[in-house]
């Protein structure tokens, strides 16, 4: 083995593996200590104190509950289409976690910088609902099926305006890669025109996740949890991770489509001296907040309001925001390059 | 060979792929050694509210499934065709805008039409 | 070196993942699984566009293939109740229509192999990673310009794709209330309210 081999692959090689650890396991982190935040915020916002129990305030509390559901009963129903059974919720934790390689956290900070990178995630996002709906078709159980078909309805139909609203960030930044579309140049008139989108954007990624207030595929009070209802163990655990590590990553395109990445906030150069990996967190979090804020005070949609919302509402708004945007952009002369 | 560059940062892609699926395969593995087994036909069957399942839960489902598929398959497209021209509407200039307006003009005589006809409503 | 190994050795992992399931596709028993196992062929054939350097139709494969195609596909096979059983026994009475069609496809290969023999497929490769552009923008700057009509064209194709599934799917069901948002919004005061005063002892008549 010569000295070239292990400075040029090896080293490399190994780094990126460290990396990838790294990666997963801040990602698993983040998820049980979101739970632990949902329950804290949701706890103050009604005047509760939360888990106080296991640990000092309560701490210790995600890893009792991953250990108690790891102790628990698999079951597989006798009806259920066993091997899509189990596939499908790996498959959820899977694109959950394989989003994260092309977040850049920091400058130059990324594991696959790819020219495409937010295509990539917009795919990866879109084979989300072959989870749902093959858990719900899988489980052969009406109150699953059901949550599945109207989960993978809602999915795809927010869909739509989520990609709309990429188009018009990606007017302003004419790149498809994230370190770029986070570094673009924009001026404050730009960042006030794609000011609704960002609050088009984050209602739709409330209903791209099934959080609450559209959280009808797992409405306990209807459909007694959806397309779940027959999971149990570390199924369901995959379930609910995916479903945190979802949240935190569309927390994190968010922030790197709208909120300016790993810079520091409102381009104050004062404070570029904390490390962009810091500013990155912090704005996650900010937004992560918001879905635990809508779940403490808005309660839920009906369905046929929440594919108006989607179909008639968002669609038509970011749809002409787009040739507004593009307007605008056209006759100023303000498009990059 | 130049052209491989790029493929250097779809590899880390790749490995993740891999990480994830063995990752949530050995979670699955786990559960299942340390977790214990207790099977009951009851606890098997299918959860339908305390009742025994009136029936195979495949049923026929209503068509308005089926039509947000098929909407969301055109306005997919549609947005497949707007990723290239967001990106390189500085070098097309005002014929490559007005191009693309005219294409979105097209879509929207089909969106007003679905409007119109109560397609967009959920019953 | 290690590089083109690496990619060596993925391309012959997509191939063979994506021949396995395009094979489970037509001979899985079960609808559902065949309609899966042909996302799986999808994503591989996604993998394979990006091993030629073409990432942006990789991508648009997944986003367009998998995530909506294929989700309609899935519906239809999960809920249509087809009897795919007694569809099977009939099978025979399609085997010469299938073998003409087979046999056509068969051809039409056999002569893209030949008209291919001549083009270095290294050259291929290279084209699509030629310039600094990258492919997205090499597409987004001849589509709209230099292939406008047929871009436009593509637009009356969705156009008619979105009339034709309106009439033929959308039934208007008469059973159903629906809710007038225009009219609750625009509702006055007036309308729904009266302000009686009433005075102790008498009630209202």
């Amino acid at each position: 083995m010569s000295p070239d081999f292990v400075n040029i692959y090896l080293m490399p090689g190994l780094f990126m593996l460290i990396h990838i650890g790294i990666l997963v396991g801040a990602v698993l982190g983040g998820v049980a200590y979101l739970t632990y935040a949902e329950r804290k915020v949701l706890g103050a916002m009604q005047r509760r104190q939360g888990p106080m129990t296991v640990g000092p305030f309560g701490l210790l509390q995600p890893i009792a509950d991953g250990l108690k559901l790891l102790s628990k009963e698999t079951i597989v129903p006798t009806q259920s289409n066993k091997p899509v059974f189990i596939i499908a919720p790996m498959l959820l934790f899977m694109l959950a976690l394989v989003s994260w390689v092309v977040i850049p956290v920091d400058a130059k900070l990324v594991l696959a910088d790819i020219n495409v990178g937010i295509l990539y995630l917009f795919a990866v996002s879109s084979m989300g609902v072959y989870g749902i709906i093959m858990a719900g078709w899988a489980s052969n159980s009406k109150y699953a099926f059901l949550g599945a078909m109207r989960s993978a309805s809602q999915m795809i139909s927010y869909e739509v305006s989520m990609g709309l609203i990429i188009v018009n960030v990606l007017l302003v930044t004419g790149s498809l890669n994230l370190s770029e579309i986070v570094t673009a140049d924009r001026p404050l008139w730009i960042q006030l025109l794609l000011f609704p989108m960002f609050i088009v954007f984050l209602i739709s990624i409330l209903a791209e996740t099934n959080r609450a207030p559209f959280d009808l595929p797992e409405g306990e009070s209807e459909i007694t949890g959806g397309f779940m209802v027959e999971y149990s163990s570390m199924s369901f655990a995959l379930f609910f991770l995916g479903e945190y590590a979802n949240m935190i990553l569309m927390s994190a395109i968010t922030t790197v489509l709208f909120l300016g990445g790993w810079l520091p906030p409102f381009g104050i150069e004062a404070l570029a001296f904390v490390p962009g990996i810091i500013w990155f967190v912090l704005k996650t979090c900010a937004v992560l907040f918001v879905f635990l804020w809508a779940r403490a005070t808005l309660p839920r949609y009906r369905y046929d309001q929440l594919m108006r919302l989607g179909w008639k509402v968002f669609l038509p708004f970011t749809l002409i925001w787009v040739v507004l945007v593009s307007g605008i952009l056209v006759y100023t002369e303000s498009l990059p390059k | 060979m130049a052209s491989n560059e790029f493929l250097l940062e779809y590899l880390p892609v790749l490995i993740f792929i891999f990480i994830a699926a063995g990752l949530s395969l050995v979670m699955f593995i786990a559960s299942l050694i340390v977790g214990k087994k207790n099977p009951d036909p009851e606890k098997l069957s299918a959860y339908e509210c305390g009742f025994e399942a009136f029936a195979d839960a495949h049923n026929k489902f209503d068509v308005r499934y089926y039509l947000v598929a098929i909407l969301f398959i055109i306005f997919d497209l549609e947005i497949a065709f707007l990723f290239p021209w967001a990106i390189s509407l500085g070098d097309i200039g005002l014929f490559g805008f007005w191009s693309m307006m005219v294409f979105l003009g097209v879509l929207t005589v089909g969106f007003i039409y679905e409007w119109n006809k109560g397609a967009l409503d959920w019953e | 070196m290690v590089i083109k190994m690496i990619a060596t050795a993925a391309f012959y992992l997509f191939s063979i993942i994506l021949l396995l399931s395009a094979l489970r596709v037509i001979t899985a028993s079960n609808a559902v699984h065949s309609v899966l196992f042909l996302i799986l062929a999808f994503f591989n054939a996604a993998g394979l566009f990006v091993l030629l350097g073409a990432e942006f139709v990789a991508m648009i494969l997944v986003i367009v293939y998998v995530g909506a195609v294929a989700v309609l596909f899935l519906f239809v096979v999960m809920m249509l109740d087809v009897d795919f059983q007694s569809l099977r026994q009939n099978a025979k009475s399609y085997i010469g229509g299938g073998l003409v069609f087979g046999g056509v496809m068969l051809l039409e290969l056999i002569t893209l192999y030949f008209a291919w023999a001549d083009v270095q497929p290294t050259l291929v490769a290279e084209a699509a990673v030629v310039s600094d552009i990258t492919n997205t923008e090499q597409i987004g700057q001849v589509l709209y310009t230099d292939y406008v009509y047929a871009f436009q064209l593509a637009g009356l194709i969705l156009l008619v794709a979105m009339i034709g599934a309106i009439v033929l799917t959308h039934r208007r069901r008469a059973d159903v209330r629906r809710q007038k948002v225009a009219d609750q919004v625009y509702v006055k005061r007036e309308d729904v309210l009266e302000i009686k005063e009433v005075k102790t002892g008498q009630g209202i008549s």
